[in-house]
C-alpha cells in the first residue's frame, strides 16, 4: 500500500530541496501559460481535442482495426497485447528472434508501466535508455519521477556525482553543457551500436497507419534511424482518427507540457527504414476495463503532457515519487487506484481540490472533479482507513443536526483551551502537526451576529 | 480467442455511446507570417537567414563557421554547398557518424511554431542523415509557409510507406535542473536559410 501522505513527509524533510522543486516546476508552468496565451483560439483547442477523444473512444475498436490494417498496408507488423506480461513477451520475442542484445530506447511510459526493462535485462538484454532524464534515473536505478521531466528531482550536483562515478566526468563538475556533453558521447556510443530501437507512440493515426512520436533531443529518431528494427509500443488510447486532428494535438501538447510551441522533432513514421522492419504493439493492459466505467474513462484521454503535475501544488511540494506509481499527479491519482484501488487507496487525497489541474488540462479532463468522485468511491468501498470514515460519520450526525452543532461549538470552546497540549497536539490531530490551532473565540459567530443585529 | 479479438470486444463492450466527430477550430493567422516564422524559429534556438536567390545563399553559406569548419558535408539542395558524402553510396547508416554538416530542403514553414516539414523522400537514402548530422541547414522557399498547424497538416502528404517530419531548430534537452542545452543527441545548430524575392 502506497501512504502518498508518508512518503510526501521524506520529501519535505529537506525543506530547501523542497521549495526548489516547487519553483522549478512553477517556472514550467509560466512558461505554459506565455505560450498558451500567445494562441488566441486555445480553448477552442482544448474543446477540440476533448471532444476528438471523446469521439475516439467511443469508436476505438473501430479506429485500431482501421490502424491496423493501413499500418499493415505499410509494411509494420501489428502486434496485440492484452497486459505488460504480453507486452514484455512480444518485444522479447522480436529481440530473440533477431538475436539482438542490445536495445536502446526513447521515453515511453508504457514500457515502464509493462516494467519492461528489468523483464529484457533478466533475460540478457542490454536496454539503454536515450532520454537524457531517463538515462540519469536509469543510471541511478530509480523510476522517473516525472513523465515529461524524469529527473526533475534530482540537482545538478546529485547528477554530476552520478555521472562522475558510471560516466567518468572530473569529480565536482556540474555544469549542465558539460554534463549533457558526456552523456551524449555515451549515449552515441550506445546508438551506434543498438541493434533494435524502441520507442513509445505519442499519436497514432487510424487513417493513415502510421504513428508519431515528439521528443526535443531527437533520440527516437536516432534510435530509429540507425538500427534496422524500430518496435513502437503504444497503448490502445493513443489512437487518433485522422492526419488532421494532429494539427489540433501538436498545437497543444509541447505548449501545455514544456511551454515550448512545439517539440523540436514531430516525427511521423509510416514504415521501416530502408531494408528494416518496423512493428507496432498496441497494449490493452486495464485501459479496456477503464473504458467500461462511466465516471472515469475520461482519464483515457490523457496524452500525458504533465501539464497538471506542473501545476499541481500538491506535486510540486511532495514530489512524483510520493505517489508510487508510473504516473504521478492528478492524472496518475486517478489512473493508478482504477487498477488498484486497495494499492493506491490514499492518492485522490494528495489534492487540495483546487481545480488548476482541470484548467490546464488540454484535453480538459475534469481532474478534480474525478478525484473528489473518486474520494466517495473509495469511502463507499471502505478502502478508507476507518478512523477516518469514522471521524466522517461523527462530523456528518453533527452537522445535520444545528442544536447539536451548537452544542458541540459551545463544549469545544470551553474544553479546548482547558485541555493539556499533549493531549490537543497528540498523533490523531494531523492538523496539529504543522500548525497552531487558533485560539478558540468566546462566543460563536451566531452568537455576535445575534448580538449586532440586536 | 486472440488478444487482438479479446482486446477489440472489450473494448467494443465497454464502448460508451457514440460521441460526434468535432469541427476544426480555426487557427490564428499572421499579418506578416515570414516575420512570425523568423521570430518563432529564432526563439527555439534557430538560426534564420533571409537570402533572395540560391547564389547569395552559397555566399552567405561561406561565411557560417559551421560550413566553413565543417569536413564531411552532405548538401540534398541540389547547387547549395559543395557535398562530399554522396547519400547514395552509403549502405548503412551508421556511415553517416561523423558528417559535419547536412543541407536539407524543407517543404514549406509554420509560422506558429517555425516548425519546418521534411517529407521522407528529400532525405535521400538514409532519413537518419538529420540527427545525426553535428550541424543542420534547412532551406526553405519564402513563399512555402503557412500560419498554424491546422493549414500545415492539410499540405502534408504522408508517404505510405514512408517517413516525413517536422523540425524546429536544433537538438535540445533542458533534463539537468531545466538549463537549457543546445545538441543533446543531434544537431548543435540548425541555420535555416529562406530563400526567395
Amino acid at each position: 500500500m502506497t501512504d502518498h501522505a508518508a512518503k510526501a513527509a521524506a520529501f519535505v524533510a529537506d525543506e530547501p530541496r523542497t521549495h526548489w522543486h516547487d519553483q522549478a516546476l512553477w517556472f514550467v508552468r509560466l512558461k505554459r501559460d506565455r505560450q498558451a496565451a500567445s494562441i488566441p483560439e486555445w480553448e477552442a483547442l482544448r474543446t477540440a481535442a476533448a471532444s476528438i477523444k471523446a469521439h475516439t473512444l467511443s469508436r476505438l475498436a473501430d479506429y485500431l482495426e482501421e490502424f491496423e490494417r493501413n499500418a499493415q498496408a505499410n509494411g509494420i507488423k501489428v502486434h496485440w497485447a492484452r497486459d505488460g506480461a504480453e507486452h514484455n513477451e512480444i518485444v522479447y520475442r522480436i529481440l530473440s528472434e533477431r538475436g539482438a542484445t542490445r536495445l536502446v530506447k526513447s521515453k515511453s511510459m508504457l514500457t515502464e508501466e509493462c516494467h519492461l526493462n528489468p523483464y529484457l535485462e533478466a533475460r540478457g538484454i542490454e536496454v539503454t535508455d536515450s532520454d537524457l532524464g531517463e538515462r540519469i534515473v536509469q543510471l541511478r536505478h530509480e523510476p522517473p519521477s516525472h513523465i515529461v521531466l524524469p529527473a526533475i528531482h534530482l540537482k545538478k550536483e546529485d547528477i554530476g556525482d552520478l555521472f562522475h562515478e558510471k560516466l567518468g566526468t572530473e569529480a565536482g563538475a556540474s555544469d549542465p553543457k558539460y554534463l549533457t556533453e558526456a552523456a551524449r558521447r555515451h549515449l552515441r556510443e550506445r546508438f551506434m551500436a543498438a541493434e533494435v530501437g524502441l520507442t513509445g507512440v505519442n499519436f497514432a493515426i487510424a487513417e493513415t497507419g502510421g504513428v508519431v512520436v515528439c521528443t526535443n533531443e531527437g533520440n527516437a529518431d536516432m534510435g530509429t534511424g540507425l538500427p534496422p528494427v524500430h518496435i513502437a509500443c503504444m497503448g490502445v488510447e493513443k489512437i487518433i482518427p485522422r492526419l488532421e486532428d494532429l494539427g489540433v494535438f501538436t498545437r497543444l501538447l509541447a505548449r501545455s507540457a514544456t511551454g515550448q510551441p512545439v517539440t523540436t522533432y514531430t516525427s511521423h513514421f509510416h514504415g521501416p527504414v530502408r531494408g528494416g522492419e518496423m512493428h507496432v504493439v498496441i497494449v490493452d493492459n486495464g485501459r479496456s476495463a477503464i473504458l467500461g466505467n462511466e465516471v472515469f474513462r475520461r482519464s483515457l484521454s490523457c496524452i500525458r503532457c504533465g501539464a497538471c503535475m506542473n501545476t499541481c501544488p500538491v506535486f510540486r511540494r511532495s514530489g512524483g515519487y510520493s505517489y508510487g506509481y508510473t504516473v504521478p499527479g492528478p492524472i496518475g491519482s486517478i489512473l493508478a487506484p482504477l487498477r488498484e484501488p486497495e494499492k493506491y487507496g490514499t492518492l485522490p487525497f494528495a489534492s487540495s481540490l483546487c481545480g488548476s489541474c482541470s484548467d490546464v488540462c488540454p484535453v480538459k479532463i475534469d481532474l478534480h472533479h474525478e478525484l473528489y468522485e473518486f474520494r466517495q468511491e473509495l469511502v463507499r468501498k471502505k478502502v478508507v482507513p476507518w478512523s477516518k470514515r469514522f471521524g466522517m460519520a461523527v462530523l456528518g450526525f453533527i452537522l445535520a443536526r444545528p442544536w447539536l452543532y451548537r452544542l458541540a461549538g459551545k463544549l469545544a470552546r470551553w474544553i479546548v483551551p482547558r485541555l493539556p497540549r499533549s493531549l490537543t497536539y497528540a498523533r490523531y490531530n494531523a492538523w496539529g502537526r504543522q500548525r497552531e490551532l487558533p485560539a478558540m473565540p468566546r462566543e460563536s459567530f451566531r452568537d455576535l451576529i445575534r448580538k449586532e443585529s440586536a | 480467442m486472440s488478444s487482438r479479438d479479446t482486446i477489440l470486444n472489450a473494448l467494443r463492450r465497454n464502448a460508451p455511446p457514440l460521441s460526434p466527430a468535432p469541427r476544426m477550430p480555426e487557427g490564428i493567422t499572421y499579418p506578416d507570417p515570414e516575420k512570425q516564422f523568423a521570430a518563432a524559429f529564432t526563439s527555439v534556438g534557430g538560426e534564420f537567414v533571409r537570402v533572395p536567390d540560391y547564389a547569395t545563399l552559397n555566399v552567405e553559406l561561406d561565411k557560417l563557421p559551421y560550413y566553413t569548419n565543417a569536413h564531411r558535408i552532405v548538401s540534398l539542395v541540389e547547387g547549395v554547398g559543395t557535398p562530399n558524402v554522396a547519400l547514395d553510396s552509403i549502405q548503412d547508416p551508421h556511415a553517416l557518424e561523423g558528417v559535419d554538416l547536412a543541407i536539407i530542403p524543407g517543404e514549406f514553414g509554420v509560422a506558429e511554431n517555425g516548425a519546418v516539414w521534411i517529407p521522407g523522400s528529400a532525405l535521400g537514402s538514409q532519413r537518419a542523415v538529420y540527427v545525426i548530422s553535428e550541424h543542420l541547414v534547412l532551406v526553405v522557399a519564402a513563399d512555402r509557409l503557412v500560419s498554424n498547424m491546422h493549414q500545415a497538416y492539410e499540405r502534408v502528404k504522408i508517404e505510405r510507406p514512408g517517413f516525413g517530419l517536422f523540425i524546429s531548430g536544433p537538438s535540445k534537452t533542458a533534463d539537468i535542473e531545466q538549463a537549457l542545452v543546445i545538441g543533446a543527441h543531434g544537431p548543435r545548430s540548425c541555420t535555416l536559410y529562406m530563400v526567395g524575392p
